[in-house]
């Protein structure tokens, strides 16, 4: 450190150095404010997506901000000496916590149990540095303008940068960067705002080649988060960022959440797209009742997976069911289906219907130790995507065929199969497996706005035509359609590949592999 | 006093500074030793002060309930010869390859996995057929095993550079240089694979006896593994990391105490062909105490759990007299034998069998066993795994530790959610193995689970709350040791031989502690009693 010891000032004084650019330095506070409120609102959206209840975890994240902020404009009356140093100090402050505040945040979550302290701890210190700022900027300033004219340019900007800092989160920052980017970006700014404020202040700093320097290395720091920010992110974060949070949870078995935007709601399972309330009947539809019109008349009916109670509406609209059970690992999926008003709306209350019976466990450990009870005439196999190898083992051929020791000899099946156009090998994947496992299968797919183009499976160990006749009532499927689905273009015709096993798990590289393309 | 104390401390301001310090010290779960339950040698030296008021006369009896001796009793129950007894010093068979149970899981309590056997090995394919695991035979003629008996994916990874990684070898960071030694190592491997002698045998299959014994093979023996790569200039830190944690993992050892024929053995007997992958690995929750319970079906009511084999000696030509202590009644038993299968390790022989110091005394001493410690632990709920990195897999390694990490025993129930069991092994490789095993008896319980805990929370920081329990299991004698020129000693090939009317079956006969060695020692063991008492069918190796 080159710096010159400052004489202190005396009491009751301050410095009214030399004039330096008012007008700029109105500027530096709006970027303050602007960034202030992007924390603040990083800190929101993390918490109320990793803890749930946005608006517990909003109105807690605001409260401590601001008494934080009223915490540094007491303190600012302790600086007395050095007011442009402190300032810049500030800033780098400010920038360092809060441009890695997403990232440690993301951290802190994912690897200790200390993430609610974690999140206070920095949203207080840094609505305690944003505190200080705004009065220091305000004594560095006396001297220059008068006071009426500062406290009203100060107060406006800030109001502005508060309004551009919330304007521009929802809008272009979240949905453009992620949580993680966004911050790491609102550092640098903040870094920057310190480096120029160098400048500006100069004829208060004296020499400040240290301060430059310490401006460069935060600058430096944060760059190298930018860089890096990628692994610190959530796979879809980005996704579900863009709508509101109306619930979020994390079960023992997976996260749940769900988010109201664009008139329907949508519900995402470990940051993957379940369904969106908007299309979902087309999904549903496809996958439940091509394998009654295949083979009608069946009246015990398994659902594996599909906690969401969706495809079990669909199941309950045939008369001739007289008994489901629908096998899904989350207790608090299968609850929550029953109990929360939109899901229970959407499902037309499936739970409630006499006819079904709910169990929570694993699938496949439950087919496996299954040793009792009549075998099903139909089962639906509707699990979220192959996307780790809990999931994959429900692919693979000792599933099916562990599920058709639970089924009558001429039962039919219906697998959701993940998209045949974006994941084109793994579709077919499912499909071989599926055959190697000793069933007949045909394959079929649907478009639909939330997913695009994706594919089923329908199979059956004895076979099978292609189905003519479908419920009267569907809102998507008629007759002509549903056969229409059973036609496969040429993009998406059937590709060599080998069979997922337990010991192998193949689907869940191809599945990585693929997608990666289109992320 | 102890009250005063007490109320002392808690109207003091230092209780809760105290109270904190006294958690950290004691353990927030339980810890016990579950096994094995005996301080042998003592009970050796007490059965013996006793002689049996009567010895019941019986064709053979069977000396150890480990894979060995159940393997010579499923043998004679196969040809349908059912005069003989089985004791086992335990409450229950399988000795290394004994499984438990507790409320979450079943667990091993040693031996957790055999490698698929590919058409060379009759015996285990037939006792895997009998357990339904085989389903026939492809158009090559290689078996087939149920899907759900082999290891399943994500079968292993390892920690080191703060995150895990798919696999044993670590990839990450390797340098080009590693990269050429890795592969050149295995291709030496894939050569050994595809080699055959005059006779057109391989060098090394499983089991052993029907490789190759050619010169060439057996100078293998006479060096150390480390020597053997010394020799190649393969220095790759990684590599021989590598190779030494295959070492600790088989064999108990290090690179400089296990011979390279040993090392070479652990990859080229498990490979079909040259290029092809090792052989799939078979492993339950019980790890290879399933196939125990497979083994003690035939004969469940011939087993003596509890009883205590304390000496054998020849009363006349022909006539053995084995003493025994019941653990259960308290008192000395005796069977006047016909023929004796001795399946207990190497170093009993010497306690039990006095005749056997005049004949090969020698032999005796050259066997070395490297202690290892298991110890189960189990969990309310599984730690959170990280975002990035390799998931959870079957077999877990920490890099940096002196452990082998963790099997998690539920993997093969299919279970990925939930409570849990995690079996941590521990060789005690070090070359003294007498210091080892008095280093290992020297730990109590609570030293045993805080080692076992502070090796978790490298991995896992989170780990402490979510135990359950650790349960603690000493084997002071667990693997034969394939120090440089053991595995072609005379003395091993000596002790293979029978001596007085007794029978020799155990893994340590091999030089190497394997389930299938020890399943082929008790069938070749029993085959022989059957032929020497005239009831010789068809051969199952
Ligand atoms: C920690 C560990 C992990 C292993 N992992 C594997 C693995 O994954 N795969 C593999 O193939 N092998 C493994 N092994 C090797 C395993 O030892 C062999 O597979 C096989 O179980 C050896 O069987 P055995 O019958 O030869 O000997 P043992 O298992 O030693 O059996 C001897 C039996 O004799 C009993 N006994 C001892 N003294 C007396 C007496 N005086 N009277 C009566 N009974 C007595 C013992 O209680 C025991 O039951 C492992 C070994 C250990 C220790």
């Amino acid at each position: 450190m080159n710096e010159r010891p400052e004489l202190p000032a005396p009491e009751g004084w301050e410095e009214a150095g030399p004039r330096i650019s008012a007008p700029l330095l109105f500027l530096t506070v709006l970027v303050i404010a602007a960034c202030g409120l992007v924390y603040e609102l990083v800190a929101g959206t993390l918490s109320s997506y990793l803890l749930g209840d946005s608006v517990l975890q909003f109105s807690t994240v605001i409260g401590v901000y601001l008494s934080a902020m009223g915490l540094g404009s007491y303190l600012s009356k302790f600086i007395t000496r050095g007011l442009a140093r402190r300032f810049v100090d500030l800033q780098l402050a400010v920038a360092l916590v809060g441009g890695f505040s997403a990232a440690l945040l993301f951290h802190t979550y994912a690897h200790t149990h200390a993430f609610r302290p974690v999140l206070y701890a920095l949203v207080g210190a840094v609505g305690t540095f944003v505190g200080l700022e705004i009065p220091l900027l305000m004594r560095i300033l006396k001297g220059q303008v008068k006071f009426k004219d500062l406290v009203a340019g100060v107060l406006t900007l800030d109001y502005i940068g508060a309004l551009a800092g919330s304007l521009l989160f929802p809008l272009f920052l979240m949905p453009k960067l992620g949580l993680v980017r966004t911050s790491l970006l609102f550092g640098i700014l903040n870094a920057f705002v310190g480096f120029w404020s160098t400048f500006l202040l100069r004829s208060q700093l004296g020499p400040a080649f240290g301060l430059r320097l310490r401006c460069v290395l935060v600058l430096v720091c944060l760059g190298g988060g930018l860089t890096q920010a990628h692994r610190f992110t959530l796979a879809t974060e980005e996704e579900i960022f863009q709508d509101e949070i109306i619930l979020a949870k994390d079960t023992r078995y997976q996260r749940i959440v769900m988010t109201r935007g664009r008139g329907s709601f949508q519900l995402f399972l470990n940051g993957q797209l379940q369904f969106s309330s908007a299309d979902e009947y087309r999904y549903h539809e496809a996958l439940v009742h091509p394998a009654f019109a295949a083979r009608p008349g069946g009246t015990r009916v398994l659902v594996c997976g599909g906690g969401d109670g969706l495809a079990l509406r669909e199941v309950l609209r045939h008369p001739e069911v007289r008994e489901v059970t629908l096998v899904d690992l989350d207790p608090e999926m299968t609850r929550l289906a029953a109990e929360q008003p939109l899901l229970r709306e959407l499902n037309r209350a499936a739970y409630a219907d006499p006819r079904v019976k709910v169990v929570n466990q694993d699938a496949m450990v439950w087919l496996q130790e299954r040793n009792q009870g009549p075998p099903f005439d139909l089962a639906v196999v509707d699990f979220p995507d192959p996307n780790s190898y809990a999931l994959g083992k429900l692919y693979t051929t000792r599933f099916y065929r562990l599920l058709r020791r639970q089924l009558t000899k001429d039962a039919m099946v219906a697998v959701q199969s993940t998209s045949p156009l974006f994941a084109r090998r793994s579709y077919w994947c499912i499909l071989a497996t599926l055959e190697a496992a000793g069933y007949q299968v045909r394959p079929y797919h649907l478009a639909m706005p939330s997913f695009g183009v994706w594919g089923f499976a329908l199979a059956s160990p004895a076979p099978f035509e292609v189905p003519r006749h479908t419920l009267p009532e569907l809102r998507h499927l008629t007759d002509p359609t549903m056969q229409g689905m059973f036609a496969f273009p040429r993009d998406m015709e059937r590709v060599p590949v080998e069979v997922n096993r337990l010991d192998n798990q193949v689907l869940v590289h191809l599945y990585a592999g693929e997608w990666r393309r289109w992320s | 006093m102890v009250l005063k104390r007490r109320e002392f401390l808690a109207s003091s301001l230092a209780a809760s500074a105290l109270a904190c310090r006294r958690r950290r010290r004691g353990l927030p779960f339980e810890a016990a030793f579950l096994g094995p339950a005996v301080d042998l040698g003592h009970r050796l030296r007490w059965g013996e002060l006793k002689e049996p008021s009567s010895f019941e006369p019986v064709d053979v009896v069977v000396a150890g309930g480990g894979i060995a001796g159940l393997g010579a009793a499923w043998r004679l129950a196969g040809e349908g010869f059912g005069n003989f007894v089985l004791c086992e010093m335990e409450d229950d068979v399988g000795g290394t390859s004994r499984g438990g149970l507790n409320g979450v899981s079943a667990f091993p309590w040693g031996a957790h996995y055999v490698p698929a056997p590919s058409r060379d090995n009759p015996p285990l394919l037939r006792l895997l057929r009998e357990a339904g695991v085989l389903e026939g035979f492809d158009v090559k003629g290689e078996p087939i095993f149920g899907e759900q008996f082999l290891v399943r994916a994500p079968e292993e990874r390892i920690h080191a550079y703060g995150q895990w990684w798919e696999g044993l070898y670590l990839k990450a960071g390797a340098s080009p240089g590693d990269e050429a030694e890795y592969h050149a190592f295995f291709a030496e491997m894939d050569r050994w694979a595809l080699w055959r002698d005059g006779a057109g045998r391989k060098a090394f299959t499983i089991p052993r006896w029907r490789g190759s014994d050619a010169p060439e093979v057996q100078a293998l023996d006479r060096q150390s593994f480390a020597q053997w790569l010394d020799r190649r200039g393969w220095r790759s830190e990684r590599l021989r990391w590598f190779l030494e944690y295959a070492c600790r993992d088989d064999y108990g050892a290090t690179l400089e105490t296990t011979s390279a024929w040993a090392g070479i053995f652990y990859f080229a007997a498990r490979k079909t062909g040259p290029g092809e992958e090792s052989r799939p690995l078979l492993s339950w929750p019980e790890g290879n105490g399933f196939l125990v319970n497979q083994l003690r079906r035939a004969f469940a009511s011939k087993v003596r759990p509890r009883t205590i084999v304390t000496s054998i000696r020849q009363a006349t030509e022909g006539i053995l007299l084995v003493h025994a202590w019941d653990e259960g009644a308290q008192r000395p038993v005796g069977w006047q034998a016909r023929k004796v299968v001795f399946a207990l390790p190497q170093y009993l022989a010497a306690h039990t069998i006095p005749s056997l110091w005049e004949a090969r005394p020698e032999g005796l001493e050259s066997f070395t066993q490297s202690p290892w410690m298991v110890v189960n632990v189990t969990l309310r709920e599984r730690p959170k795994e990280p975002p990035l990195g390799f998931p959870l897999s079957w077999d877990n390694v920490i890099r940096d530790s002196p452990s082998l990490g963790y099997v998690v025993a539920t993997h093969q129930a299919l279970k990925d959610h939930g409570p849990t069991v995690w079996t941590w092994y521990q060789p005690f490789t070090g070359p003294d193995l007498k210091a080892e095993r008095e280093r290992m008896y020297a730990l109590g319980v609570q030293d045993c689970a805080r080692m076992v805990l502070a090796d978790l929370q490298r991995v896992h920081p989170g780990i402490e709350p979510l135990i359950a329990r650790m349960d603690i299991i000493r084997w002071g004698h667990a693997m034969v040791r394939p120090r440089p020129g053991f595995c072609w000693s005379v003395a091993l090939q000596r002790a293979r031989e029978p001596h007085q009317g007794i029978h020799f079956a155990h893994t340590d006969l091999s030089g190497i502690a394997l389930l299938e060695e020890a399943l082929d020692h008790g069938v070749r063991a029993a085959e022989e009693v059957l032929a020497a008492l005239g009831r010789g069918g068809a051969s199952w190796r």
